[in-house]
């Protein structure tokens, strides 16, 4: 175990390493630059700027500065938001992206693990077909299409929540709704596959045979199992979920990590686009860490090996 | 076994076929992409309309006898531009897939033959590239070619490769013990020679299979790009493009979002059908799973 987890944290830290990496250098090839069309600014104040973010360095250089920036938790400053360090835009854009990922998750687990549940329990039944259908067309309804549509309903027709902005306590709601309502079709459709698959190997036809009852066949032993390829999505899932989703944060205008992510790219904003990666990688690591975990805690099966 | 009686047995590509057309839903999937295709390809020849052409007499107008879908807010022909616009989506669609599917399978392949500790690492390499972030950087890359269209299926394609690697390299493992590639082998066939005669034909069942899974994937993440104005840009239309401006209108003008949209919509159910099915049809040990 403390083998297992010390390796992986290895490992975490090299993927990080490379993110970083890649992220610079993708940044980097950004055509102009940062600093380049700054307004109404002189040639020398230019030089300034430049010389103060150290962008005027060699890029090895630069790219030394960064890895030494977050080696010591010392991170740099905002290339656009003047004066700001990335880990405080990042500490005010996060708090968004989870305020509407959590639901989202839980809208996502608490409707699609039964509903998919069901659906394996019944095969081929009308109910069985019905949720199946739900959860295709759940998939196939884009969250630039679900999420505009949710908007012009509930938000400028309904009133009940506001359209798009970050202002209301209940803002999160629409957003969440949303991308709850993807991941659901996706959840439903693992859990009844993998539920199925599960309830027609031995040993549940073991535990039917010793008389244990249909309840505790599905919930103590089918589900034990099924619910890992659910847990493997469900890793990259929660971090993706966690930073923000582009489009939905875009859609509703939300100041969350996504949007910043996005901007950063477009400002040329090099240190909060790197850093948001970054971030991101970073979070991927840990759920996939803890997934792996909970994997080895269900399915005895599974050994946790470096 | 049925050759008895037909003398004549059929070839496991037929058999997969029949048992595809069996499912009345993957007909109707398949009929609907055929004609989506043809109208994306042909559609815009015998439209009376430029996609990009303005009448700014009309604005955003209803349906009507000559705009059979209306007109946007430039008086452009809503049908005429969502035709365009399927033909570019599906274009990136198709194309970005192929060249995560060419990567994917070269590399599945190499990774396969190789064995040992060659394939120990490349496989990895696999599992540690499925933890970027991959989307951030999509944005970046869009950000660095702006406006060149060729690339946006070129940057998807090379991020899309990592599960066809896996499937790949799971099939040529396998396979590669069998006898007819020691055969093969043994009469002095070299590496290239048994990967592209022996393996190739037989793993593009699986190939398939999950190139027809990874083409709503792609088009949805160029429809993400282009919705966030770093794809496809206007006045060329994709379907992301267009569903970008239904949204930005939709109060006033709701027909620009609902048209678009519902045909990304049916063409990603098409699309998923067709995929599970035909991972069906393959495989029909799957079919437990998701039948």
């Amino acid at each position: 175990m403390i083998r297992f987890l010390i390796s992986r944290i290895v490992q975490g830290v090299f993927v990080i390493a490379m993110v970083l990496t890649i992220a610079f250098a993708l940044s980097n090839m950004i055509p102009g630059g940062p600093f380049v069309k700054e307004r109404n600014a002189s040639p020398e104040a230019v030089a300034a700027q430049r010389a103060y973010y150290g962008v005027d360095k060699p890029w090895y250089e630069q790219l030394r500065l960064h890895f030494v920036h977050y080696a010591t938790l010392d991170l740099p400053e905002s290339y656009h938001y003047k004066g700001r360090g990335v880990d405080e835009i990042i500490a005010s854009g996060f708090p968004v992206s989870a305020a509407v990922g959590i639901p989202a998750l839980l809208i996502a687990l608490a409707l699609g693990l039964p509903i998919g549940a069901f659906a394996a329990l019944r095969p081929n039944t009308l109910e069985d077909r019905g949720s199946t259908l739900a959860a295709s067309l759940g998939i196939c309804m884009p969250s630039m299409v679900l999420g505009p549509v949710l908007a012009l309903v509930f938000g400028l027709k309904l009133r009940w929540f506001n359209a798009s902005g970050w202002f209301d306590s209940a803002d999160w709601v629409l957003p969440a709704l949303t991308l709850g309502i993807i991941y659901t079709a996706y959840i439903t459709r693992l859990t009844r596959g993998s539920l199925r698959e599960t309830l027609a190997q031995e040993f549940i036809r073991t535990a039917r045979a010793k008389g244990a009852g249909e309840t505790s066949v599905v919930f103590l032993h089918a589900m034990k199992l099924a619910i890992l390829p659910v847990l493997n999505y469900l890793g990259p899932i929660a971090a993706t979920l966690l930073t923000g989703s582009f489009i939905v944060e875009t859609i509703y205008q939300l100041p969350g990590l996504g949007q910043f992510f996005v901007t950063a790219a477009i400002n040329k904003d090099h240190s909060l686009a790197i850093a948001i990666s970054v971030f991101y990688a970073a979070l991927i690591v840990v759920f996939n860490i803890v997934v792996d975990i909970l994997q080895a805690m269900l399915n005895p099966r599974i050994r946790l090996h470096a | 076994m049925s050759s008895a009686v037909t003398n004549q047995g059929i070839s496991p590509t037929r058999a997969a076929w029949r048992r595809l057309i069996r499912s009345r839903l993957n007909v109707w999937a398949l009929g609907f992409l055929v004609v989506l295709v043809l109208l994306c390809a042909l559609g815009p020849f015998f439209s009376p309309y430029d996609q990009a052409q303005q009448d700014l007499n009309l604005k955003a107008a209803g349906a009507s006898a000559s705009h059979w879908l209306g007109t946007d807010p430039l008086g452009r022909d809503m049908l005429t531009r969502i035709l365009h616009g399927g033909r570019v989506s599906l274009e990136v669609g198709l194309l970005a897939t192929a060249v995560a599917s060419i990567i994917g399978v070269v590399y599945g392949m190499v990774a396969g033959l190789a064995g040992g500790r060659a394939d120990a690492v490349m496989m990895r390499v696999v599992d540690i590239l499925f933890a970027f972030p991959f989307v951030n950087f999509v944005i970046l890359l869009m950000v660095i070619v702006g406006r060149e269209f060729w690339l946006i299926f070129v940057a998807i394609g090379a991020v899309e490769w990592l599960t066809m690697a896996r499937v790949v390299r799971g099939q040529v493992l396998a396979l590669k013990n069998l006898e007819f590639i020691i055969a093969a082998r043994a009469s002095g066939a070299g590496f290239w020679h048994i990967a592209w005669k022996h393996l190739l034909p037989n793993v593009m069942g699986p190939v398939i299979i999950y190139a027809s899974l990874t083409v709503p994937g792609v088009m949805l993440l160029e429809a993400a790009l282009s919705f966030l104005g770093l794809g496809i840009q206007p006045p060329d239309a994709s379907w992301g493009v267009l569903i970008q401006e239904g949204a930005s209108s939709m109060e006033t003008y709701p027909w620009l979002l609902l048209y678009p949209g519902l045909f990304f919509s049916a063409t990603l159910l098409a699309l998923n059908t067709l995929g599970d099915g035909l991972r069906d049809a393959f495989d029909p040990k799957s079919m437990a799973q998701h039948g």
